[in-house]
């Protein structure tokens, strides 16, 4: 089976300030490859600073990448621009870490979750009435899509979230922290939300979750990737990873929260 | 009475003031520019008229204020003013407002050397004291109230390039942004649909303050004789006719004087009133 993600070689350099005249360059991520299968749940692990959500913005293109080639369905988005990206968004989806953070404050979370429907051709009326269904799917109710993020709880809201990534039926979901900000109960509600969709959409539905949380990552993903300073020190099977550690990171990664 | 009910009670005292001032200053203003669009309709006399037998009349009943030294109604004069004056004043605000709004948010969001360049021009004309550069201006362009318009727009637009270039550089890397490019709209479509609704506030405000400063320096260049060109009715100017003869008929300046005492006082008092507004933490206080 081809994977519907392929990341070979990526690389990160933060430049600030001109090389070689007293700039500085952090390298955040060092040659990361991975393939997502369909169907398939990837986490990513790490502590802050090593790498992980930059490597959601490189492959949802929110930042520009120093080195190397994504493939998404076999095509290289890697240097893609305009619209010719903004096709791509159909099929990669992303949800932030800050739900409420994630919506336009000025906007209604109905506007914001048909957005790119309308975007993509479809009428008011209809973008409407989609937006609608898509709240009644990720356990929200009609009323919601005339309520402003400040209105709604940070779980509530990141439902709304998880509604707007899936409005356009992406093959890829990323989940940057998504659950990261959300107490413990709300975190196992959208967990349980997460996993309902992909029993839905079957192999349609690729989701790559990047989290601190090991526990979290056990529970919910098919396989596993540790990162620390930008390189994949470690992955395999989440249960695997964390009952026999290799890698001395991964091994102090797990002891510190056990 | 519980004690814990006295600050609740002030506090709603006080906020009852901010949307009592809103309400009151928005319709004194409201109604300045009412009388401004209606101005030919409101004036008793023609504005333009000029009859020798009546001149230099001090205010009665036949002519609330007087007439002027060529038998105009200064009444009227003050009226049909009102139009060139307040008009070019909002006038001036839009396009200042307008354009530095632009080129703020073209700087923030493109960055770079656009932004550099952009950004060194607006610091020249910040360097300068502006009303003295406005001179320069108008005395190049020459006179007339399009000039004096011009001179002033050129000068003023940095400060509004200044706030919306800081305001897009302080919402660029906000998640909701990211997640509108996400959405798939396009660049000019998140700037105006989600960036300019989201920085447009602070503007706004100085905009409203801004109005009043605005109205006494085209009023002060027309004085100059800068502005508006006679017999147009402009209350700068109008001030200035006058003012060899302040001894004697004080009422000729009077009229134009209090003309932009009161506009000046109203946009001002409702550019506070909206800042206020629209601060909700300075409300409170």
């Amino acid at each position: 089976m081809e994977p519907v993600l392929k990341v070979e070689n990526l690389t990160k350099v933060y430049q600030r300030g001109t090389p070689g005249k007293g700039g500085t360059a952090v390298n955040a991520v060092r040659g990361l490859s991975f393939a997502l299968m369909p169907g398939e749940c990837l986490g990513i692990i790490g502590e802050s600073g090593s790498g992980k959500s930059t490597v959601a913005k490189m492959i949802t293109r929110l930042t520009d990448v120093t080195e190397g080639t994504i493939l998404l369905d076999g095509e290289d988005i890697t240097r893609r621009r305009g619209s010719r990206m903004r096709d791509v968004y159909q099929k990669l989806q992303m949800v932030f870490q800050m739900p409420v953070e994630s919506f336009d404050p000025r906007q209604t979370l109905g506007s914001g979750i048909g957005e790119s429907l309308r975007n993509r051709g479809m009428g008011r009326k209809a973008a409407g009435e989609e937006v609608k269904k898509l709240l009644l799917m990720c356990g929200l109710t009609e009323e919601f899509a005339g309520k402003y993020p400040h209105e709604v709880s940070g779980g509530q809201c990141q439902r709304a979230a998880i509604a707007r990534a899936i409005a356009v039926r992406p093959k890829v979901l990323i989940c940057d922290e998504a659950t990261s900000a959300l107490d413990v109960t709300v975190q196992k509600e959208i967990i349980q939300l997460l996993n309902d969709l992909r029993r839905k959409q079957g192999d349609g539905l690729s989701i790559l979750f990047i989290s601190h949380d090991i526990a979290l990552v056990q529970q919910f993903c098919d396989r596993v990737l540790v990162m620390y300073h930008g390189e994949v020190v470690e992955q395999g099977n989440p249960d695997e990873v964390i009952a026999h550690p290799q890698d001395p990171y991964t091994k102090r990664l797990i002891e510190s929260i056990l | 009475m519980n004690r814990s009910d006295i600050p609740v009670r002030k506090q709603k005292i006080r906020r009852d003031t901010t949307k009592l001032r809103l309400i009151v200053f928005g319709t004194l203003a409201g109604l300045l520019i009412l009388c401004s669009i209606f101005s030919k309709y409101l004036c008793p006399y023609d504005p333009y008229l000029q009859d020798l037998s009546i001149a230099k009349a001090p205010p009665g009943s036949a002519h609330l204020f007087g007439t002027d030294r060529y038998g105009r109604d200064m009444l009227s004069r003050v009226i049909i003013g009102s139009r060139t004056s307040i008009f070019s004043t909002l006038l001036l605000v839009a396009i200042i407002t307008v354009t530095g709004t632009l080129i703020g948010v073209l700087c923030g969001w493109h960055g770079k050397k656009l932004d550099t360049i952009l950004m060194r021009i607006s610091d020249i004309f910040l360097a300068f004291p502006g009303l003295v550069f406005a001179l320069a201006v108008a005395g190049v362009l020459g006179g007339g109230l399009h000039n004096a318009i011009i001179a002033l727009a050129a000068i003023s637009w940095p400060k509004y390039a200044r706030i919306a270039r800081s305001q897009t550089l302080a919402q660029k890397e906000t998640t909701y942004l990211q997640a509108a490019v996400l959405s798939g709209s396009s660049t000019g479509k998140i700037i105006i649909r989600h960036l300019i609704p989201n920085i447009i506030g602070p503007i706004l405000v100085t905009a409203m303050l801004d109005i009043g400063t605005m109205m006494m320096e085209l009023a002060g260049l027309s004085f100059l004789g800068l502005g508006a060109k006679p017999p147009m009715a402009e209350w700068g100017s109008m001030m200035s006719d006058s003012r060899s003869m302040m001894a004697t008929l004080p009422w000729i300046t009077f009229a134009p004087g209090l003309a932009i005492f009161i506009s000046v006082m109203v946009f001002n008092l409702l550019g506070d009133t909206i800042r206020d507004y629209a601060d909700p933490k300075a409300r409170g206080r």
